[in-house]
């Protein structure tokens, strides 16, 4: 399946930024996994931030890439906030059984880099 | 008395990880057609996108029919989707929680059920698995 357009990765200082849009499918979400991944090595960020607005539905797979990736970021020494999950989408995945408890999150992008500074205090 | 209304167009086969995008893209738009809400939306598509990839997982192919439900106070959708795979030898447990042959945690069937107002399962060994889900407009 298609990302809608290449995932953007945006630097800001010490931070990325990474939008994640469209339907995903299973071989973009992969490929994610790898660009990101390879960012973080490359720019030395120490946090990341996953903005999940553009996504309209997250389904287990999906939250389980996301969930892994955050994993990986960490292991690579940068902190993780996921941010800007849709009501609806937060409300089913809960109905799921997936409340995503380990990782930080936050209501948007600002709330989000505050909440990066804040863990690296 | 249920109503269905069947249009030529909604029946979509699942056969590689791209139909999931098809899957979730038609349920949406009956869902929106219908004129579900966005939380009845994102958990019927949700539900949806779930069943297909059991059908991709355990049976290889399979074929999804979306179909819409009208009584005389209300509309609906009901999802159907079947495969030739080799069927759940009990459904029961195959609906419990955190019960799973596959690698996806359990979450799959009894996640499903919970994002629709009904589920269920025509199954048996050798004889593929048909799950249909019902879901009515608020």
């Amino acid at each position: 399946m298609k990302l809608e357009d290449a995932t953007p990765i945006i630097q800001l200082g010490a931070h990325l930024l990474v939008s994640l849009q469209g339907d995903l499918d299973d071989r973009a979400v992969l490929q994610l996994e790898s660009d990101i991944t390879n960012s973080v090595a490359k720019t030395k960020a120490t946090g990341v931030l996953l903005e999940l607005s553009g996504l309209t539905i997250i389904d287990s797979f999906i939250a389980r890439v996301i969930a892994r990736l955050a994993g990986m970021i960490r292991l690579l020494g940068a902190d993780v906030v996921v941010v800007g999950i849709q009501p609806a989408v937060a409300i089913t995945l809960m109905e799921l059984g997936i409340g995503m408890q380990h990782l930080h999150t936050a209501l948007n992008a600002a709330d989000g880099m505050a909440l990066l500074h804040e863990i690296r205090e | 008395m249920v109503l269905t209304i069947d249009s030529p167009d909604t029946v979509c086969s699942i056969d590689t990880e791209a139909s999931l995008v098809t899957v979730r893209s038609r349920v949406r738009a009956t869902a929106v057609d219908l004129g579900f809400g966005i939380v009845e939306q994102t958990k019927l598509v949700t539900a949806a996108s779930e069943l297909a990839r059991n059908v991709l997982r355990y049976a290889e192919r399979g074929e999804m029919i979306v179909e819409v439900l009208e009584n005389s106070d209300r509309r609906g959708i009901r999802v159907t989707f079947a495969d030739d795979g080799p069927g759940i030898a009990n459904v029961e447990l195959a609906l419990r929680d955190g019960y799973s042959t596959g690698d996806s945690l359990g979450i799959g069937l009894p996640g499903a059920k919970r994002l629709v107002d009904d589920l269920t399962i025509d199954s048996a060994l050798g004889r593929g698995t048909t799950v249909v889900i019902t879901t009515w407009a608020s």
